[in-house]
């Protein structure tokens, strides 16, 4: 898994390369902690174009960190969401509470209310 | 068609991916879709993590097995540790059971959602089968047979 971030005015992105599975968890979660403590006042934007696989264990590691950016008041995203990391995304319930696009078409969907 | 793979691999955080592409390959020889692989693929590394993560609570030098065996109705699983066991199975297959906060405690509800069948057996001490299967559909051959 290899990681690229650029700053931007109010974000930071992330672009992630790579399964996101039990092996590359703990480097995920250390670099995006580095970044998320680094740049205070910025949210944070993953680009998953280049994630081919995703399952719990990288599931964990984006809600931890959605979690951590919202006791900040801060913002987490998702983009460039493939059809296979969506299912996954969605089984977890994930969609309902952050921001997700997908690689198609790369629009935005908006958080649904949780039922 | 019939096919079987049985692997055998140490509880090592590398071999979980090394499991799940070895299975996809064996599905691949069957009616699958990709979207059916890509879920299966779950399956599979959610049951070797939960091996290495819980049977072997991180020990590098476990065995776990992957036991696979393909014909035309589907595909079968079956992944086994030797590790601590679980103490409550229905408790552990609950979502959002997990004692680490960083984990979602989905691996369960994954392998329940994405095949067609779960058993876990376990005893504390012995280890942990998981056996799971999946069917092929034929939703273009049922759609013709209904015409």
């Amino acid at each position: 898994m290899t990681i690229i971030h650029s700053v931007h005015r109010q974000s930071v992105h992330v672009r992630i390369k790579g399964d996101l599975d039990l092996k590359t968890a703990d480097a995920l979660r250390e670099s995006l902690d580095q970044l998320i403590d680094r740049y205070r006042d910025k949210d944070l934007v993953l680009d998953l174009e280049d994630v081919a696989f995703m399952d719990s264990s990288g599931l964990g590691v984006i809600l931890g960190r959605y979690r951590r950016l919202a006791q900040q008041g801060r913002r987490l995203r998702l983009e460039g969401v493939r059809p296979a990391v969506k299912v996954v995304l969605e089984l977890a319930g994930i969609d309902s509470i952050m921001s997700i696009s997908d690689s198609a078409d790369g629009r935005p969907t908006a958080p649904q209310p949780q039922s | 068609m019939v096919n079987r793979v049985q692997m055998r691999f140490l509880s090592l955080a590398d071999n979980v991916g090394l499991a799940r592409v070895a299975v996809a390959a064996l599905a691949g020889q069957a009616r699958f879709t990709l979207s059916d692989i890509e879920e299966i693929k779950v399956a599979v590394s959610e049951a070797v993590s939960n091996a290495v993560i819980h049977g072997y609570q991180g020990r590098p030098d476990g065995w776990i097995q992957v036991e696979v065996t393909l014909d035309d109705a589907g595909i079968e699983i079956l992944v086994e540790d030797w590790g601590v066991g679980i103490a409550d199975i229905q408790k552990a297959r609950e979502p959002g059971h997990s004692a680490d906060p960083e984990r979602m405690g989905l691996g369960f509800v994954f392998m329940e959602s994405f095949m067609h069948g779960l058993e876990v057996e376990s005893a504390l001490g012995e280890g942990t089968r998981v056996h799971m299967r999946r069917f092929v559909t034929w939703s273009g051959e049922l759609s013709r047979d209904v015409q």
